[in-house]
């Protein structure tokens, strides 16, 4: 399977709350660039990843997410997502990090649950 | 954008991921194998154990090979139990190493044998991932892969798991982990000589989480080191009161 291209972007939406947002393919090629974005956002006691243009994840992909859970985890900051299209849901509720990142639809969701407004 | 606004198209890895299931079933024991502690169980993931999360990454390097890493690991599906060590015995289903199947697992260990298995979780041409259920030693899940790097093809076995319960933590620290990794380095090093190669085995391990998992101490009721012991007993217990009645 050839690797796909994956580009990752940080924002930051609330002091202390920063968005990953991922576009295209989630594979073990993603490890650095995820590490970057994550050291990015690492100040940010709330991570919340955008997978909205995630394209295509493998299960090395979905092993980087679990180290950067496990590392979000020991940093005591939470990890949040949204934009998981039905077939990634069932991919997190197979490896059951949906029990331990909780879910939105979209962004607003995920702001409004949090008591922010859209920058 | 919301998800719900893009036009649906099927995902390029849709084929490529087993289907979330609340619990395994396994349709049909393979010939010779003992089949407990798989059916009914829930599949786990690195998330779910009790004892350290290890990332360890077994690699062998095929020099200068004339295979592709889709050849290699078509091959390593349909034979993936000739790679084993003879104590690690895998029963894939009829239908093979694809996304859902179950394989069984006979292990002969210090404990005796013991009944397990696996699902597969993922599986694409250059790549596929077994994932464990409650009993496994292990929870969590272990990739195989091969990649071109260079002229050269790299063999790789990945795990990423931490011990399922207390007493499988005692055993990977006294002894389970080593017996682990000769097994992974047995299956590189038959690989590469299936392909006509020696094969130098590396191994880096990682400790990704140094923390027990306490809230999953449950997980020891479905050891199945355990009940296939249990089993073990009950069964010849069985066979000398039926041999004593006749």
């Amino acid at each position: 399977m050839t690797p796909g291209k994956l580009s990752l972007a940080v924002r930051s939406v609330a002091q202390h709350i920063s968005i990953i947002d991922i576009h295209g393919d989630v594979t073990g090629a993603a490890d650095s660039a995820l590490t970057d974005a994550y050291t990015s956002a690492s100040t940010s006691s709330t991570i919340i990843l955008n997978f909205t243009a995630l394209e295509y994840m493998n299960s090395s992909g979905i092993g980087l997410l679990v180290t950067l859970l496990i590392r979000a985890q020991r940093q005591g900051q939470r990890l949040l997502a949204f934009g998981l299209t039905e077939h990634y849901r069932d991919i997190f509720e197979l490896t059951r990090l949906n029990e331990a990142i909780t879910l939105f639809n979209i962004e607003s969701d995920v702001l409004e649950s949090l008591n922010i407004s859209r920058i | 954008m919301n998800p719900s606004d893009q036009q649906p198209r099927t995902p390029r890895d849709a084929e490529n991921w087993a289907k979330s299931v609340d619990r395994l079933n396994v349709t049909g024991t393979p010939t010779g194998a003992l089949h407990l502690n798989v059916q009914g169980r829930q599949t786990l993931s690195p998330l779910k154990g009790f004892g350290q999360l290890w990332q360890k990454t077994f690699q062998a390097t095929l020099v200068g090979s004339n295979h592709t890493p889709a050849e290699i690991v078509r091959v390593w599906k349909e034979r993936f139990p000739e790679f084993q060590p003879p104590e690690n015995r895998f029963f894939p289903s009829v239908t093979g190493v694809k996304p859902g199947e179950v394989v069984l697992i006979n292990a002969s260990t210090p404990g005796g044998i013991m009944s397990t298995g696996v699902m597969v979780m993922y599986s694409d041409e250059d790549s596929f991932t077994l994932i464990t259920p409650q009993g496994h030693p292990e929870s969590g899940w272990v990739t195989f892969s091969a990649s071109q790097v260079d002229q050269n093809i790299v063999l790789q076995v990945q795990t990423l798991a931490r011990a399922s319960d207390p007493l499988y933590e005692v055993a990977f620290r006294l002894i389970a982990s080593g017996m682990q990794d000769r097994i992974w380095q047995h299956v590189l090093t038959a690989l590469a000589a299936h392909f006509g190669a020696p094969a130098v085995v590396t191994l880096t391990k990682q400790c990704v989480d140094p923390r027990l998992q306490w809230s999953e101490v449950g997980n020891i009721r479905h050891n199945a080191q355990l009940h296939t012991l249990i089993y073990t007993i009950s069964s010849r217990l069985r066979k000398l009161v039926r041999g004593n009645a006749t």
